[in-house]
């Protein structure tokens, strides 16, 4: 930017402080722990050596959510469970994201009865869906990027 | 003071004691809240005065093992009573499938219990299988015996994995991970898909599998044994996790048959029942395999059992693979098995049978059959009803976990928090078998 | 197949004019009683010493609505050592039918009963705990009734979309 420009190189980056908020909160951002069925043993394999999660900054799984900023719902949600999702939901702490993993979360999948929320977004915002019945440990990466394009043009105003 | 969760309140939870100038009220019991009025009766007397804490180990806990909850009454550290809440996966499939033809719903069935979704196609198929009397040829029954024990292979390395994880031992958690990658990727090139296959359908199997099955399999055979001498040596004799695990939910023989344990749990109670062995199905009978006991009935135990498994599965694959037939891998009678798509072009006939097969379904005879296989957690069964038409008047899944869960309370009589969480594990449960 | 007819004859001697009907359906054996037997029944099967029914595999129940009567409950007993499997299965008539609870015959029928009376409103007289067991408590309904809908939600295709997007409650922040 603009200094860099004039004195060369001295070592130095100039961001702004949206920019730089942003980056670091995409490099370190901490899922909880919500495994509801078969996405979450995806979400473990994805956590896993073979498609490592912590290279984006994501080994911690933490299952507080007083702890975390990303709540990965993998799985799908009951009406007995769905209040439960609401409260973990309104416990995390701003800034939150949520992803929507896996078809039942994002639509009811193939279970379409009296049982199965359809869709969690009739519970929580959700910024990310990924596809799939279960997505692979790829898919779920590709979902974590996109949500990481999506942090790194978000407005400083944002999370209030 | 935590802020108000927009008026939904988690079922079950009590409110916050009530804060006075002199202290917390020892008025405010946790008894008096109207919604904990349905565990009165299970809880003892001493909750009711407030002598004894009544924790909720809520549907969302670290323990990996899905959303079940646990209602604890603790005296201290030492669990009194533990009152299983389930229903937080319930999935209405039983009803859906009521809903759908026989082809169509084996789709579901991958779902219920998801660590063996091999498995549960298998049940659903010999189920249906049995009801119209459809045959299979050899060749896939035993492809279907190689696919059935990878997945039980896969699903006790998870496991494995899980129960180290919640005992504090990490790193096994990921090595089992990366044997169980081997697997899905054979199942991956078998079917297409790395989980919910529906490779194993009523009459057979979707297609043969392709020529690069064989030596996946051979080489996977070839490294396992040397994976699991590592895990053992990891935990097996490991101090630790003998501490943590020996004398730990001890269930006697008797009782456990007598609480509808099956599986894993039961026999490390000592009673040799595995269904394998007992009521073969599917070309069990030709191989030549054991079956490990436990003795004592206890954490330990019941993980030695898994353990011993393990091998005696890559045994039954080993053999299975070194005899098996050539063939056809689906029954020829197309009144009930859809036509391969290469003979669609060329007769007729199978084009109407394609075309009335997936849209109508075929018809099964009235009357109901119960049909069993052995799941990695215990006895699966499908008792499948027909009433002349092409969708099921009922089909009931008598899952292993159900029974295994319901078995908890007995089983975490007088333990620590800290043991529960293993107790827990040891008894494998998959939510999605528990709750359908 | 004698393990199976001496089952019979222990259950003809217990119940007499109670035991109905036996039907047999691809190799399995199906015995009908009378619904104010099958505690007696139960327990016969498993006192009898040549026998030892000890092990309830299974209790459900179906609907056959609008068919009268209309539930049919059916209890899998397996004896372990003879290698023996029978089904026992009664019909209840009626919107909120009663019956004995199994319980103490087979303790591990308590969930298996808590879970009929859930999806079916079977009411088992005797049980200890019988709350509702996978819906939350607070449900109204027993869901795998035939006339207790799916709860089917129209698919939203391009033709549709607006029309759902509309009506379906997202939620808000």
């Amino acid at each position: 930017m603009g200094v860099e420009a004039k004195l060369g190189d001295l070592g130095l980056v100039t961001l702004t402080l949206e920019k730089a908020i942003n980056w670091t909160r995409t490099r370190s951002m901490w899922p909880m722990l919500f495994g509801l069925a078969c996405c979450a043993i995806e979400m473990m394999s994805a956590q896993a050596s073979h498609y490592d999660l912590s290279r984006f900054g994501m080994e911690l799984m933490r299952a507080s959510p007083r702890q975390s900023d990303l709540m990965i719902v993998a799985g799908r949600v009951t009406r007995k469970m769905a209040p439960v999702l609401r409260r973990l939901y309104d416990q995390m702490p701003d800034p939150k994201w949520v992803i929507a993993m896996g078809d039942c979360a994002s639509c009811g999948g193939i279970f379409n009865n009296y049982a199965i929320v359809q869709g969690v977004d009739e519970v929580v915002p959700v910024d990310v869906y990924v596809a799939g019945c279960p997505p692979r440990p790829e898919a779920l990466i590709h979902g974590i990027i996109t949500l990481h394009h999506k942090v790194e043009k978000e407005k400083l105003a944002a999370h209030a | 003071m935590p802020k108000s969760d927009s008026g939904r309140r988690m079922p079950g939870m009590p409110p916050q004691a009530s804060v006075t100038e002199s202290g917390i009220t020892p008025e405010a019991a946790p008894f008096d809240d109207p919604r904990l009025a349905e565990y009165r009766h299970l809880v003892s007397e001493r909750a009711l005065s407030g002598e004894t804490v009544v924790l909720n180990m809520g549907p969302q806990h670290p323990s990996t093992h899905g959303v079940l909850r646990l209602i604890l009454e603790l005296d201290g550290e030492r669990v009194i009573t533990c009152i299983p809440d389930i229903g937080f996966l319930h999935t209405g499939v039983e009803k859906n499938m009521e809903s759908k033809t026989y082809i169509k719903a084996l789709v579901m069935t991958d779902r219920l219990d998801y660590m063996n979704n091999v498995g549960n196609n298998l049940a659903y198929a010999l189920a249906v299988e049995k009801l119209v009397g459809l045959d299979v040829p050899p060749r896939a029954q035993a492809i279907r015996v190689i696919l059935a024990e990878l997945q039980r292979l896969s699903s006790h390395l998870v496991w494995l994995g899980t129960h180290a994880l919640d005992l504090a031992a990490m790193s096994v958690f990921l090595y089992c991970f990366r044997e169980r990658e081997i697997i899905l990727d054979i199942l991956e090139m078998v079917s297409g898909q790395r989980m919910m296959t529906s490779y194993i359908r009523p009459g057979g199997l979707w297609r043969d599998v392709p020529p690069e099955f064989e030596p996946a399999v051979r080489e996977f055979i070839k490294i396992f044994p040397h994976r699991l001498q590592q895990y053992e040596r990891l935990l097996t004799k490991n101090p630790l996790f003998l501490d943590r695990t020996r004398g730990i939910g001890v269930i006697s023989g008797e009782a456990a048959l007598q609480a509808g344990l099956t599986g894993g749990a039961l026999r490390g109670s000592g009673v040799n029942y595995d269904l394998r062995k007992a009521m073969p199905y599917s070309g069990y009978e030709q191989y030549d395999f054991e079956v490990p006991l436990g003795s004592a009935g206890d954490v330990y135990d019941r993980y030695r059992v898994r353990m011993a498994e393990m091998p005696q599965s890559l045994r039954i694959v080993e053999q299975a693979l070194d005899r098996l037939p050539g063939g056809p891998v689906q029954s020829a009678n197309r009144k009930f098995v859809p036509p391969p798509r290469s003979e669609l072009g060329q007769s007729m006939e199978s084009l109407i049978h394609h075309f009335k097969l997936w849209t109508e379904g075929f018809d099964a005879p009235r009357g109901a059959i119960y049909s069993a296989v052995e799941s990695p957690r215990g006895e699966l069964g499908v008792y499948l009803e027909g009433n002349g038409g092409p969708k099921a008047q009922r089909v009931y899944w008598r899952t292993p976990s159900f029974m295994n869960i319901s078995a908890l309370p007995i089983l975490a009589k007088g333990h620590l928090v800290a043991d529960l969480v293993g107790i827990i594990g040891s008894l494998d449960i998959v939510l999605g078998d528990v709750d359908r | 197949m004698s393990g199976l007819d001496e089952a019979l004859n222990v259950l003809r001697a217990a119940l007499g004019e109670g035991l109905r009907t036996v039907t047999e359906f691809r190799g399995e054996t199906t015995a009908e009683i009378a619904p104010a037997n099958i505690v007696a029944a139960c327990r016969a099967l498993r006192d009898a010493p040549g026998l030892r029914f000890t092990r309830l595999a299974g209790l459900t129940a179906v609907d056959y609505w609008p068919e009268e009567p209309r539930f049919a409950v059916i209890y899998l007993l397996h004896s372990l050592e003879k290698g023996l499997s029978l089904r026992l299965l009664h019909r209840l008539a009626g919107d909120a039918p009663s019956v004995a609870s199994v319980v103490e015959v087979f303790p591990s029928a308590n969930w298996h009963e808590r879970e009929v009376y859930d999806m079916f409103g079977i009411l088992f007289t005797g049980h200890p705990d019988l709350r509702r067991l996978l819906m939350p408590a607070d449900w109204q309904g027993h869901p795998l009734r035939k006339d207790y809908p799916l709860g089917y939600e129209e698919v939203q295709f391009t033709f549709n979309f607006d029309e759902i997007d509309r009506k379906k409650p997202y939620a808000k922040e």
